[in-house]
C-alpha cells in the first residue's frame, strides 16, 4: 500500500506541473491562436532563473517564486512583441514552427553552457523533512508543490472566469476585432496574456527545481506529455485543463503501481482514445 | 449627375458643425477595392441613414469609420479630428460606439458581462437603471449566457452595452435585420428616444420603411460611392428615385 500512496503522490506532483503548463498553453492558444512549443523551454528557464538567483545573487526560493515568473514573463512578452505578433492571421503551422525553433535555440544555448546533466537546487529549509500521515510518509516539499499549484491554478481560473479583466480576455478570444472597437487595447492584452501563460510555466519550473534538478532539457521531456494532456482536455475550458492535468498525473501514477510497463504510454493511449471519441477533447468546444 | 449633388446634401440643422465628416473615403478588403470615394456628413443630434443594396458598401463604411478595415484612405473627421489613421481602440475612446450587424454578443460571457464589457470612454453614459428602463427584458436575463437570448434580446443587448460607455455618436448596422415587427417597433422607439436625448446616430438599413420612421436624412450608397442624399422631408418627392436605387 505504501508504494501505491507514493505513486499517487508522484502522480499528483506531475499533475501539478501538467496543470500549470497546460493552463498556460490553453490561455495562449485562446488569445494568440499559437501552439506554444516554446513552453517547455520557458519552464526550464524558470528553473534556471531560480538557480541563478540562488547561486549568483543569493536570492532564496521564496523570492524566486515571484521573480522567476516575472523575468521569464517579460522575456516571453519580448518574444511576442518582436516575433509572434507577426504571425497573427497565419496558419497554425507557422506559430508551431517558430515556437519550436525558439525552443531549440533556447535549449541549445543552455546546453552549450550547462551540458545535459542536472544542477542541484536545495529544498528551502522551511519545507524540508516530512510528516508521517499514519498511512504514508509525506515529504513536506511535495505536499507544498501540490497545494501551491492548486491554489495558483484556481486563482488563474478565478481571474479569467470571474473578473472584468477575464471578461475582456474571454471576449477577445472570441472576437478580438469587436473588443478592440469597444476601446480596449487588444494587442497589449495579447502581449500580457502571453506573459501570463509563460509566467505560469516559469513558476512550474521553479517548483520543479528542487524535485527534478535543473536541466536544459527538463522542459523538452515534459512538454510532449503536456501537449497530450492539452489534447485530451481540449483547449476550450480553463477548469478543464486544470482538472485534466491533475487527473492525468494521477492516472500515470496509478499505472506506475499497477502496470509499470505502460506508465510512459498511458497518457498517449488515452489521447488516442479521446481523439477517436471526441476530437475536440473532453471539455473542448467545437470550433 | 447625382454625384455632384452629394457634397451639398441638405442638412436638417445646417448651422451645426458636423460630428462626422467623411471625404473621399476609399477602403480595401485585401486586394478588393470596396469603397471608391464615400462622401457624407452627420451633424450633431441627427439620425442619418445609409441606404443601398446588399454589397453596396454600407457596412464597410461603418467599419472604416470604426477603424477595423485594414486599408483605407481619404479623410474621416470626428469632432474635427482626423481619424483615418487611428486604431479602432483609440477611435472608440474618442466617443464612437459601434453595434455590428451580426450583433457580436459573446457566448463565453453572460448577459451582465456582455453589458459591462465596453469600457466607459466618457462620463455621462446611461446608468444600468436607465438601460433596464429602456430594455426591461435584459434585467430578467442577466445571468443567462449571452447567446442564449432571442435575436431581439441580443439586438437590445448589443445596443444597450454601447449606451453605457458615454459615447454620444452611435453607429448601428442593420439593427432590425431578421427581427419580428413588434421588436422592430421597440427598437424604433429606442432610437427615437436616444435622439431626443441628444445622441447622434448613423444607421445602416435595408429596411427602408423602418428607416423612414427614425431618420432625419438619407444617403444612398451604390458600388462603394454615395450617389445621392436627401432629407426626410423630401422623401415623398424622391420616392421614385429611391425605388430605382434600391430596386424595391
Amino acid at each position: 500500500m505504501q508504494a501505491l500512496y507514493a505513486q499517487l503522490l508522484v502522480g499528483l506532483i506531475n499533475g501539478s506541473f501538467y496543470a500549470l503548463l497546460s493552463l498556460g498553453l490553453a490561455v495562449i492558444f485562446g488569445m494568440l491562436n499559437i501552439i506554444n512549443f516554446a513552453h517547455g523551454a520557458l519552464y526550464m528557464m524558470g528553473a534556471f532563473c531560480a538557480y541563478f538567483l540562488l547561486n549568483i545573487a543569493g536570492i532564496n526560493y521564496w523570492w524566486a517564486l515571484l521573480i522567476a515568473p516575472i523575468v521569464v514573463g517579460i522575456f516571453g512578452m519580448i518574444l511576442e512583441r518582436t516575433m509572434l505578433q507577426w504571425l497573427s492571421g497565419l496558419d497554425h503551422v507557422y506559430g508551431l514552427l517558430l515556437t519550436f525553433g525558439i525552443a531549440l535555440i533556447i535549449q541549445g544555448i543552455f546546453q552549450n553552457y550547462f551540458g545535459s546533466s542536472g544542477l542541484p537546487y536545495q529544498i528551502p529549509d522551511a519545507l524540508r523533512g516530512g510528516i508521517n500521515l499514519g498511512f504514508m510518509f509525506l515529504p513536506i516539499y511535495r505536499g507544498w508543490v501540490v497545494v501551491f499549484s492548486l491554489v495558483i491554478c484556481l486563482a488563474t481560473w478565478f481571474l479569467i472566469e470571474k473578473t472584468q479583466l477575464g471578461a475582456y480576455l474571454r471576449a477577445a478570444t472570441e472576437n478580438p476585432t469587436l473588443v478592440r472597437a469597444f476601446g480596449i487595447n487588444v494587442p497589449r492584452m495579447i502581449t500580457l496574456t502571453y506573459g501570463l501563460g509563460v509566467g505560469l510555466a516559469a513558476l512550474a519550473g521553479v517548483l520543479s527545481a528542487p524535485i527534478n534538478q535543473v536541466r536544459p532539457l527538463m522542459g523538452a521531456d515534459l512538454i510532449i506529455v503536456v501537449f497530450a494532456v492539452v489534447v485530451i482536455g481540449g483547449m476550450g475550458s480553463i477548469m478543464g485543463s486544470i482538472i485534466t492535468g491533475f487527473a492525468l498525473g494521477v492516472i500515470e501514477g496509478l499505472t506506475k503501481y499497477f502496470y509499470p510497463e505502460a506508465s510512459n504510454t498511458v497518457v498517449f493511449v488515452l489521447m488516442v482514445l479521446v481523439l477517436l471519441v471526441k476530437p475536440t477533447g473532453l471539455t473542448g468546444r467545437a470550433a | 449627375m447625382p454625384e455632384l449633388k452629394m457634397a451639398e446634401a441638405p442638412a436638417a440643422k445646417p448651422a451645426a458643425a458636423p460630428v462626422l465628416a467623411v471625404k473621399d473615403l476609399q477602403a480595401w478588403y485585401g486586394e478588393s477595392h470596396i469603397l471608391h470615394g464615400i462622401n457624407f456628413q452627420v451633424n450633431a443630434g441627427e439620425v442619418v441613414t445609409l441606404l443601398g443594396r446588399n454589397g453596396a458598401g454600407k457596412t464597410t463604411t461603418l467599419k472604416s469609420v470604426m477603424g477595423i478595415i485594414g486599408k483605407r484612405s481619404g479623410s474621416i473627421r470626428f469632432e474635427n479630428q482626423e481619424i483615418i489613421r487611428a486604431s479602432s481602440d483609440r477611435i472608440a475612446r474618442m466617443g464612437i460606439a459601434f453595434c455590428p450587424e451580426e450583433r457580436g454578443i459573446f457566448s463565453s460571457l453572460d448577459v451582465r458581462e456582455n453589458l459591462l464589457l465596453p469600457p466607459t470612454v466618457r462620463p455621462g453614459g446611461l446608468s444600468l437603471d436607465q438601460i433596464f428602463d429602456l430594455f426591461p427584458n435584459l434585467k430578467e436575463r442577466l445571468t443567462s449566457q449571452g447567446t442564449k437570448l432571442s435575436g431581439g434580446e441580443q439586438q437590445m443587448l448589443a445596443i444597450a452595452r454601447i449606451l453605457r460607455t458615454g459615447a454620444r455618436f452611435l453607429m448601428l448596422d442593420e439593427p432590425t435585420e431578421g427581427l419580428a415587427p413588434v421588436i422592430i417597433q421597440q427598437i424604433g422607439h429606442t432610437i427615437a428616444r436616444l435622439k431626443s436625448e441628444g445622441f447622434t446616430i448613423l444607421l445602416v438599413e435595408q429596411n427602408f420603411r423602418f428607416a423612414s420612421t427614425v431618420a432625419d436624412r438619407y444617403y444612398i450608397v451604390e458600388h462603394g460611392k454615395v450617389i445621392d442624399g436627401f432629407a426626410n422631408s423630401e422623401l415623398s418627392a424622391n420616392m421614385d428615385k429611391l425605388h430605382t436605387y434600391l430596386g424595391v
